[in-house]
């Protein structure tokens, strides 16, 4: 069916055109952007939901193109594929209502959506790449797309984040480029599907294919922000509100670890990465990352910038799953990708609206918030009791599995890094939400903007309140056919089908 | 089978000349005249292409005289593909003119008349020149064309006829003077050894000699000027940035790839039987050093066109990249394919750049890097332009130039050569540097925005399409492989190399 | 070794070629920069007409001549060119030689 293979590209298509058409309209024309940019993330929404049933039930999804020999462009829908998809562009939809009312009467703002659109294209075109080719290009147009967004306020800061920025995406990206060169000049084109493909050169070319895996991990590190490679990603917060929610729940971050999942499912083959003994280094590397990031969020007074400390710890949990093997593990660490993403831009979106109406940014400002916004504050407390890992919400369900995969594969040791995390992340939680909810406000809030009737403007409420709900829901309902944690299972099976 | 009554080869030539004796003529109509002339290019390169993918290669002797004796014109996979560069970089840039020298009604308009005038007939000229240099299957024929290209791209750089542009004519003009008696000294040797001037004879003959080696080097110098390859590349920064813009544009894309299109003529076709192990190196090593030297110069500058007068000489640099890379007898056909993209993707990418330069020139009347803020809300089109051109240029997806990288990679991994991959990797990195150094003013957003002077409409936009041509060429970059193919040279494309 | 007429001939071209190059690379002058060029365009003239020598018996060979004369033609266009560029630089800037790039802002148009 000529409609099945073009899907992939159509969904990629439906926000580019989108992003497109709204970078070039004229700033005034708020009422009509706005449209635009619903009206793009609903059928897209549509679109991805076809796309779900379809996975679900054995459809293939494929369309591809030749860009010289031996170099394909290829988009395919797997069942990996659909959880991100999925979650990026539910999330995207989110983020537009939210980010239409936080950037409500500043600058750029064609600009802004349109680069915005842009970067959720990228984004599903690196779920739904079949090959390393096709994914390294979707990689790139991310790390371009989000520039403009990184560097929005226009800033001297602002510009010297986003150099840096770019200097370190850039970075890996070019390692990446490499490192994908040196492997298809080994074994030829590497296709998402073929898992194991390069155990057949297994003898013939193990320094190399061990040197290849350190250079994909190096190279995707950047983006997910693996321990060293991580300081771009709290300085990346002088970025307006849903942009760092954007990066830090969907895009950037998400897509590097997206990136090591798909290397070692479906490029390495997970069997044959173990056997390489490759796995037990990036277990460590992940492991560290998360003690060092959680270490680093206590120590952050800057709301937005312990929330990202939070990320650089919670993304190495999904590297973590990946890297230990056996079916449990990759159970967790796929369904955190979609765990930490809702809880993370809870959070984010909270601190935005805090910022937004209130003007509060320190962590030691927020006593009593609770009480002036008390539906954000719900929001934020659930998201910040889902991290921590609380039953039922979902952030239990990952470390759940995380723990038994890690019994299971014999690293009783991990299970230490898992109970210190989350002991971390009460400590740096908890107390915010205490001082919310408990503390008796003293001092007028630092810049305060009145809204007749409600809390905040309902657009900056309405999108926190919602993706907290979920982390209710898809904890509570963990078992349920189109949950995460279901459709991880199904992917799981998958993968380690015989 | 060779369809000699109905070629297209000789209008390629004959369409342009006619422009220019038309456009000088008549000046009134020029700009039209221009831009029929440049349509009727453009058909005849779709002809020629259709011709020679569906009979080969072909031969078009000038009045019927045939080699030796007469003068050949020959149509390959590698000239047909750099005719196609040069109409679609040249209708984008006679498009550009259009707003660049508008017609000037009233008298007052005195210069910009003058420019006008001399623009038309000497472009049309520069056409003929460069349609020629690469339908010529004959040496002499190749310096009479250089010289053609080369004087009225002189002229074309003192229209703009400031203190700065005529010295910088001046000091192209007699470089490349020199560089053409090098090549025509080069020529009278070849000519004693073998008693021949074409290309496909010298193919033939040609063996490893004294005179042989002398003649190529001489020639290969005169070439390495012409091109402005480091290290001799000196002339071109002022020339091109001091330029009229549609000027730079045309001398940054097209101008410069006439003389490395017959280097690669010489190296790769006629005298492809010598042992050219060490000329490789040489090559190789100058352009590695050149694709670094140029980015890190470009990083430097503080006015916008130089710094993209001086990416080209970093860019020229990735050409020089073939020599080593295209000679292994597996990947070499990758490594011929990537240079081949990556000159049109350079030659899109640069006229865009070029041209949204021009108009960031034209409306704040300073390129001065460092006080551009505020540009983007003014010009936006012009800003995005640089900003997909500057991903060309950085070869990153999707871009044409990130396919031609792609390739040149492939095939340096694939055969160890990791000097080039790092050599690369570093002009890659100053790249992206020399990119966002521009790019990042153009996000800064001071309250007041500075004065400007409008940009016609037509600037804007054909600088917005020919990026937007740059940046997408790698989505049909399969497309002209079955063109480079024909006639490729045998080593570098086994199967086909001894032609249909 | 004794030299025969037509290698006398291509190694004095040669060596004309190569005075004009040593003059054109280091006067500074214009007038004697574009002489320089004519002086080596000579020489490579004399270079290809010594070509043309195919033994005293037969008639020289006519198309060294004719890539000659297409040579002067291409020497004078470019000899003009270079000599009007010249005078335009002379009354802009009152000086025959090549100064380096001044760094004024450009106007343009």
């Amino acid at each position: 069916m000529i409609f099945n293979d073009w899907l992939p590209a159509l969904i990629v298509i439906s926000s580019l055109v989108t992003g497109v058409v709204i970078f070039f309209l004229e700033e005034e024309r708020a009422r009509l952007r706005m449209g635009l940019n619903l009206a793009g993330a609903i059928i897209k929404l549509v679109m991805v939901g076809v796309l779900l049933w379809g996975v679900f039930h054995d459809g293939v999804y494929e369309m591809g193109f030749s860009m010289g020999t031996n170099l394909r462009f290829v988009l395919r829908a797997d069942s990996l594929s659909v959880l991100f998809v999925t979650l990026s562009s539910l999330l995207w939809f989110v983020t537009t209502i939210y980010a239409v009312g936080y950037m409500e009467g500043s600058r750029n703002r064609s600009r802004f959506f349109g680069v915005f659109s842009l970067c959720v294209s990228a984004t599903t075109g690196i779920a739904m790449a079949g090959n390393l080719l096709t994914f390294l290009v979707f990689y790139e147009i991310l790390t371009l797309s989000t520039y403009p967004l990184v560097v929005h306020k226009g800033t001297q800061e602002a510009l010297r984040v986003g150099r840096i920025y770019l200097g370190y995406t850039l970075g890996g990206g070019m390692l990446l480029l490499v490192t994908i060169i040196w492997l298809q000049s080994i074994v030829g084109p590497v296709d998402f599907q073929e898992v194991g493909a390069l155990a057949a050169h297994a003898s013939e070319y193990r320094f190399e294919l061990t040197a290849i895996f350190a250079m994909f991990i190096v190279g995707l590190g950047v983006k997910s922000a693996l321990f060293p490679l991580h300081s771009w990603l709290p300085m990346a917060m002088v970025a307006p509100a849903p942009v760092s929610a954007l990066l830090h729940a969907v895009a950037v971050v998400k897509a590097g670890v997206f990136g090591i999942v798909r290397v070692v499912y479906d490029v390495f083959g997970i069997g044959f990465a173990n056997e390489l003994g490759v796995l037990t280094p990036l277990s460590w590397a992940a492991a560290f990352t998360i003690i060092y990031g959680s270490m680093r969020a206590l120590f952050q007074e800057d709301l937005k910038r312990r929330l990202a400390f939070s990320t650089v710890s919670q993304v190495s949990y999904i590297v973590l799953g990946t890297s230990v093997f056996g079916p449990l593990a990759t159970l967790g660490g796929l369904a955190h990708l979609v765990h930490q993403g809702l809880m993370k831009i809870t959070l984010f979106f909270c601190a935005g609206t805090f910022a937004e109406t209130l003007g509060v940014h320190k962590v030691n400002e927020m006593d009593g918030v609770g009480k002036r916004m008390p539906w954000t504050t719900s929001a934020f407390t659930v998201a910040a009791l889902g991290m921590i890992g609380l039953p039922p919400l979902a952030g239990f369900y990952s470390k759940w599995y995380l723990g038994l995969g890690a019994l299971e594969a014999g690293r009783g040791e991990l299970i230490g890094v898992l109970l210190g995390s989350s002991l971390l992340n009460a400590m740096y939680f908890l107390p915010i939400v205490y001082a919310v909810w408990f503390k008796k406000r003293r001092d007028p809030w630092p810049q305060e903007r009145k809204h007749k009737g409600f809390e905040a403007p309902w657009m900056l409420v309405i999108p926190p309140v919602v993706t907290a709900a979920s982390v209710i829901l898809v904890g509570v309902f963990a078992n349920s056919s189109f949950s995460p944690l279901q459709w991880a299972q199904l992917i799981v099976e998958r993968i380690y089908a015989p | 089978m060779n369809p000699e009554f109905l070629s297209w080869i000789p209008w390629l030539v004959v369409f342009p000349l006619m422009g220019a004796i038309v456009t000088f003529t008549f000046p009134r109509i020029a700009t039209w005249a221009g831009l029929f002339t440049g349509v009727l290019i453009l058909v005849a390169t779709v002809g020629l292409v259709a011709q020679t993918l569906a009979y080969g290669a072909n031969t078009y002797s000038l009045g019927g005289w045939g080699a030796p004796l007469g003068i050949d014109f020959r149509v390959d996979g590698l000239s047909a593909w750099m005719l196609v560069i040069s109409a679609v970089v040249g209708a984008c840039v006679s498009l550009y003119a259009i707003g660049y020298f508008p017609p000037g009604s009233k008298a007052s308009d005195e210069e910009k008349n003058h420019k006008r005038r001399y623009f038309w007939p000497l472009w049309m000229f520069l056409w003929a020149g460069l349609n020629g240099l690469f339908l010529s299957n004959d040496i002499f024929n190749l310096y009479i064309t250089l010289e053609m290209v080369g004087f009225s791209a002189v002229a074309l750089v003192a229209l703009a006829n400031s203190r700065n542009a005529l010295t910088a004519a001046m000091r192209y003009l007699l470089v490349g003077l020199m560089g053409s008696l090098f090549f025509l000294l080069g020529v009278a040797f070849l000519y004693g050894t073998y008693g021949t001037l074409d290309l496909t004879l010298l193919g033939e003959r040609s063996r490893a000699n004294m005179a042989t080696w002398v003649a190529i080097s001489l020639m290969t110098a005169g070439l390495i000027v012409k091109t402005a390859a480091f290290p001799l590349h000196f002339w071109l920064p002022p020339a091109h940035s001091n330029a009229p813009t549609p000027v730079s544009a045309l001398l940054s894309a097209l101008v410069t790839k006439g003389p490395f299109y017959i280097l690669l003529r010489l190296w790769f076709f006629s005298f492809a039987s010598l042992d050219t192990t060490y000329a490789d190196y040489l090559f190789g090593a100058l352009g590695a050093m050149g694709l670094i030297w140029g980015a890190a110069h470009a990083l430097r500058q503080s006015r916008l066109k130089l710094l993209v007068a001086y990416s080209t000489v970093a860019q020229l640099g990735y050409l020089f990249l073939v020599f080593p890379l295209a000679r292994a007898e597996e990947t070499g056909f990758t490594a011929w394919t990537g240079v081949l993209l990556f000159l049109a993707a350079h030659a899109l990418a640069k006229t865009a750049m070029f041209m949204a330069a021009g108009n960031i020139l034209q409306a704040l009347g300073h390129d001065t890097i460092s006080r551009l803020a505020g540009i983007s809300r003014l010009l936006p089109k012009s800003v995005f332009a640089l900003a997909l051109a500057g991903v060309s240029l950085m070869g990153l997806p999707p871009s044409g130039g990130f396919i031609g990288k792609w390739l040149l990679l492939d095939a340096a991994i694939s055969q160890g050569r990791w000097w080039i991959v790092i050599a690369v990797l570093c002009g890659t990195a100053l790249a992206i540097g020399y990119v966002v150094r521009v790019i990042r003013f153009a996000f800064e957003d001071p309250i007041d925005l500075p004065q400007v002077k409008s940009v016609s409409a037509v600037m804007e936009w054909t600088a917005l399409a020919t990026a937007l041509l740059a940046s997408l060429m790698a989505l049909a970059s399969s497309l002209p492989l079955d063109l480079i193919t024909i006639d490729a040279p045998a080593h570098v494309w086994p199967e086909v190399g001894v032609g249909p | 070794m004794s030299l025969d007429p037509e290698t006398l001939y291509a190694l004095t071209g040669c060596g004309i070629f190569l005075i004009g190059l040593y003059s054109f690379s280091i006067y500074p002058h214009l007038i004697r920069k574009i002489l320089a060029l004519n002086i080596a365009g000579a020489g490579v003239y004399l270079v290809l007409a010594s070509m043309a020598y195919q033994g005293k018996e037969t008639v020289a060979d006519p198309v060294p001549h004719a890539m000659v004369l297409t040579g002067i033609v291409v020497a004078v266009a470019g000899t003009a060119l270079a000599l009007a560029l010249a005078g335009r630089i002379s009354s802009e800037t009152g000086k025959v030689d090549l100064e380096e790039p001044q760094d004024i802002e450009k106007e343009d148009e």
